[in-house]
Order: C-alpha cells, then structure tokens, then sequence
C-alpha cells in the first residue's frame, strides 16, 4: 500500500521550529555557558602546561585538546562528558513532552506524517547541538591562536575539524537515544533517568566490567601471567566487548585523530610494526582510516537507535 | 442525501487485541451539519474520531470523508479536516500567533496568507487582543477558542470537536457553543463529540449515542425522544379556570393529562397542542400564566432507554444505526 504524498512534507518547518525552541530555552543557555567555561578553562591551563614544555611538536596545536594539568583533565576529556549529557538534555521530553503538553495529536491531525514530525525533532536537535559544537571549536582554536600566538599547521585544521565533525557523530547516538527513551516512556523524567542512568552505564561501569566478563569467558593464561603479560585472548575480548559502548568508540576515535602517532587501536601485532618508523605520525588519511570501523560503528549506532524509534512511534497510539 | 455527505462510515471497527473498542458502527454526516457524537466515556468515540483523521488503524469496515480514504490518504483528508483534541494543548512558551503560525506553516500557507489567515480566525473566536501573548497565561477556555482558531485559520470543511465544552464554566460553553454554530451556518460540518449531553443538546443537527463501542441509538433528538420515551409531547399548562381540564382532555390527539399542582395541568400529546389549549383556556375566559412545550431532553432519552435495557449488547446495530 502505498502512501500518499512525500513523508518529508513538514519535516523542515518541525526542524527550523525545533532549533528555535533549543536555542532560546533556558535549558540549552546553561548547558553552553557549563561548556564555554570549560572550554576556557581547560585550554588555558592547557597553555600553561605547553608554555612549559620545550620539546619541539610539529602538532602543537592538538595539544589544546587532549593536554590536561593536574587537577583538571583535558578537553576531551570534558567534552566526552558533556557532549552526551547535552543532547540527553536536549531530546529526553521530545515525544512525550508533546505527549504531556497535548500538543501531538492536534499537530499531527495537521497534513503531515508522524516521520517529518520525529525526524524533524531529531535533525533540529542535532543542528542545535552541532551549532553550539562548532561555537566551541571555534572558541579552543581561537583561544589557542591567542594563547600561545602560534598558527596551526593545515593539517592540524584538517584533523581537528575530523574531531568537530566525529564528535557531532558521537552526540548523534545519545540523541537518537534519548529520542528512543522519549517515546518509550510517557514520563520525561523517567525518560531523563533512564537515559542518564544507560549513558552513567557505558560511560563508567561497562570498561569495569568487560574486563571482568572478558577474564570470565577466557580466563587469562598462566604462562602469560607468570611472565607479567596479558593473555591475547582475553584483551581481544575484552576490547571487543568494551567496544559496545560508544563512549569506548568516541575514545579511540579521538586518540587515533588527535594523536598522529597512533598506529592501531588494540593490540599491537609485530607484523604491523614492521618498517615503522615508531614515533613517527601518520598522515590524516591513514589515521581516519585506523579510526574507520568505530566512525561507522558510531553512525549505525545512531541509525538503528532512530529506526528503532521510529518504528514504535509509527504504531503508537496518539491519544493523551 | 448521497451527494452531500461528507463523512459516511460503514461497519467501522477498532479492535486492541480481544479487546473491542468501536463495533461495527455506521453513520453519515450530511454538509453543514452539526453531528453528535455523545455517550460515556470510554464508549468509543475518541477512537472513532481518531479514525476518521487517519490517526489510528482501522481495523475493519470503511470509512470516506470528504471522498478519501483516512487509512490511505491521510494528507489530503488532514489538509481538509480541522481537529479540536479532547483538552488541547498549545506551545506555552509561543504566544497565541505563534502557535498558529507554525501550524499554517506545517499545512504550508504562505507568508502573506498566513498573517491575514491568523487575523481573520483570532478576531472570529474573540481573541484578537491575545495574538501576542503566551498562551501559557491563557484560561482553559480561551485555549479551547484558540483551537477553534486554528480550525478556521485551515479553512476546514468538516470540524471535528473532541469534547469541546467539558471543563469549561458556563460562560465559556456558551461562548464556544456560539462559535460552533457560527460554523454551521458556513456551510462546515461538524462534528463533536461529547459526555455532556444536555449542553451539547441545544446545537446538534443528529446525534449517536454511543455505548459500549456501538451506536444505541441515532437520529435528532425528537425523534429518538419518541422512540425511547413513548409518547411525543409534553405540554405544561398553569392557568385558572373552571373546568378546565375537562376541556383540555378534549382536544384532538391528547391521550392524558395529570394534575402536577395547583393550577399546573401536563398533557401527554402525539403532537404540539398548545395553540389548541391556549384558544381553550381562552374561550374558557381562564387566565392562563404558563404554557410550554417539553423538548425531550437526551438525559432522560439516555437514561430511559439503558435503564429499559441494561442487559442490552445490541447484536444488531442496524435498527438504530439508519
């Protein structure tokens, strides 16, 4: 059977509708400005801390990103904190807040199918946080130009832009999350603690833990032990398994990006090792290509987490 | 009436699972007219309105509005049908406007339509001076007018009012009953649905009065006045005269009178008699201080006809259900 007219009618008057409402809500204010004083904050004692190193860094500019002083930990560090915490915040009362507000049956009894209505919710969330992430990229690198006086190198651009772009990626998934969560559950704070308490899951319990199954499933081998080593099998599992969560994937992605030296994410084999030149960085290329498995994994994450949404909402009833 | 209905509905079932939600009803609504959806809550109507905007399923029979499919062509049922939702909800942090413009958007009006359209409809529901203010200040009744708005501003041919009145003081009903007839008399059907018969009474064309996912009865309230309740009128007399009633019981197609008080007389009539018992008390050179006819009222049609049946299941819509 198919249906009349194109699913998409609406869906850019929902988005446009939609980023206006996060921009001017109170909501979104504070989580900017939690995040513009982090930005500041982090890449200043990040200046401080490369003022004082004099060991020369043909991608100084990086720095400002991943460099931390005790007590403060890097940008990344933060922004892989805060970034999910933002779009959790921004979609967690997406559906069933028109639920509760009594505003979507008299929306969607307007000539519009419920797929531009729940697309539109998720790109004009996704804009919304994309513009603030792009106002913060903005803000480290012109901060870092201002701070340390020293212009990036193309390539820095080039590879820092890859972190802005993953990084929208890596908010994608906890979007379409939180948007799954708002039209399972009827109640936003359900919805919110449901989706905080799955993200407080991957981000700090789930490595614990995939160590722990992983010596489980494949207990570590005695000869390696005694010899001080990890047993292969057990940390293959053990990444695999730590690998599920996103916040693992964003991870590895960050390092492979930001750390031109990185050569392999995992175990390191002595075949990939040879004619290496150990120390040396990769070009952009390659390291995009050594981070192209959890760049995908990220995106489909974020796919099927949508479709899954999609699918209970088609058959949901609208009725309060 | 073929050429001018604009819904018709035929055998429309819903059913969740073994639950049955609306059995196998049927009715037509003529244009420009005002048609009742009245009965209990949880009697089905919401689902069938539902249905009909293509909003839900249909899991049997079918249904056409304005020519359409619901379940196949949604858009172009939806871009003809303005909806009122059981308490509609509006974006509080937009103003009255506001709200409006991004549902003439979604419909797809342009800039200048859109501005004259939302003028136009706020002035015709009495809220012009309110365009700019956030409709999170606004009482429950200007809501509901607000939603009356949007239903003009879409330039609807059928309004579909899900409980338009409840919750509203009596000011507010009357107000919103008058902009509801204001529809009728442009020619837009209505229909609305209701748990309140006695206010929804006055503006029905025809009602049906829903039970248990199923039509129990249908037509205007006259006429299911005399179906259910017997006998047609009902004439109120208070006058003084000797005789009198003597007289009144004369008079061609009364079939019984009571003496309801001092002076009060009630003839039971098979039609409007009180021109009749008015030349009566006249020629009796009586004062006459009342005379009224009893418009059958759907609360004692309701009542009556589930008390005489309360085992009823009707197996059998189709004696009601014309």
């Amino acid at each position: 059977m198919r249906r009349e007219g194109s699913a998409f009618n609406g869906l850019g008057v929902v988005m446009l509708k939609e980023l206006a409402d996060h921009l001017t809500s109170v909501r979104f204010i504070i989580l900017e400005l939690i995040v513009m004083l982090i930005a500041v904050g982090t890449v200043y004692v990040a200046t401080q801390q490369i003022k004082d190193t004099v060991a020369e860094d043909p991608f100084l500019f990086l720095k400002f990103f991943t460099t931390s002083r005790e007590p403060l930990p890097s940008f990344i560090f933060w922004l892989s904190l805060l970034v999910p915490v933002m779009a959790i915040g921004l979609t967690f009362d997406a559906v069933n807040g028109e639920h509760n507000r009594r505003t979507l049956s008299r929306i969607l009894s307007q000539p519009i199918y419920r797929d531009a209505l729940l697309f539109g919710k998720f790109l004009g969330a996704l804009m919304t946080l994309a513009i603030a992430l792009v106002v913060l990229w903005l803000l480290v690198v012109g901060l870092g130009l201002l701070f340390i006086g020293i212009p990036p190198g193309g390539e820095e651009i080039a590879r820092a832009f890859v972190f802005l772009l993953v990084t929208i990626v890596y908010a994608g998934v906890w979007l379409s999350l939180a948007l799954l969560f708002s039209i399972l559950f009827r109640s936003a704070a359900t919805a919110a603690l449901a989706t905080l308490g799955l993200w407080l899951f991957f981000y700090v319990i789930w490595p614990v833990l995939a160590g722990e199954l992983a010596t489980i499933i494949v207990p570590p081998d005695p000869r390696y032990t005694a010899l001080g080593l990890q047993t292969p099998g057990t940390v293959v599992l053990e990444q695999i398994l730590a690998r599920l969560s996103p916040s693992t994937l964003f991870g590895e992605i960050v390092v492979a990006i930001l750390d031109p030296t990185t050569r392999a994410l995992g175990p390191i084999y002595l075949s990939q090792l040879q004619g290496a030149v150990l120390g040396s960085p990769l070009p952009l290329a390659a390291s995009v290509l050594i981070a192209w498995p959890q760049i995908v994994g990220l995106i489909a994450t974020t796919i099927i987490l949508f479709v899954i949404g999609y699918v209970v909402f088609q058959r949901q009833e609208v009725r309060a | 009436m073929s050429g001018d209905t604009v819904i018709e509905a035929k055998d429309l079932t819903k059913t969740y699972g073994q639950a049955v939600a609306v059995d196998h009803i049927s009715f037509s609504v003529g244009r420009g007219e005002i048609f009742g959806l009245l009965g209990p809550n949880g009697a089905g109507k919401t689902t069938t309105i539902l249905m009909l905007l293509g909003l839900t399923d249909i899991s049997g029979g079918e249904v056409s509005v304005l020519g359409f499919n619901p379940a196949r062509e949604p858009l172009s049922v939806k871009r003809r049908v303005g909806y009122l939702p059981d308490t509609v909800g509006f974006y509080d942090q937009l103003t009255a406007a506001d709200n409006l413009r991004y549902t003439a958007r979604l419909i797809g009006f342009r800039f200048n339509e859109r501005e004259k359209r939302i003028a136009e409809a706020l002035e015709r529901v009495g809220l012009p001076d309110s365009a700019n203010h956030y409709v999170g200040t606004f009482s429950r009744g200007m809501r509901q007018r607000l939603g009356l708005a949007e239903i003009l501003m879409k330039g609807a041919q059928i309004a579909i009012l899900d409980e338009p009145t409840s919750g509203l003081d009596p000011h507010a009903t009357t107000e919103l009953l008058g902009i509801i007839r204001r529809f009728k008399a442009e020619g837009v059907s209505v229909l609305l649905s209701s748990h309140l018969l006695e206010r929804v009474q006055s503006v029905c064309d025809r009602v049906a009065l829903f039970s248990a996912g199923r039509i129990a009865l249908m037509g205007t309230v006259s006429e299911l006045g005399r179906e259910v309740l017997g006998a047609g009128y009902v004439v109120d007399i208070e006058a003084e005269g000797a005789g009198l009633a003597e007289r009144l019981a004369l008079i061609p197609g009364v079939s019984g009178l009571e003496q309801t008080g001092i002076g009060k007389l009630r003839l039971h009539a098979d039609r409007d008699v009180r021109s009749e018992a008015a030349a009566e008390v006249v020629a009796m050179q009586g004062r006459l201080k009342y005379l009224g006819v009893q418009e059958p009222s759907l609360e004692a049609i309701y009542n009556h006809y589930f008390e005489s049946k309360p085992d009823e299941v009707p197996k059998e819509g189709a004696r009601h259900a014309a």
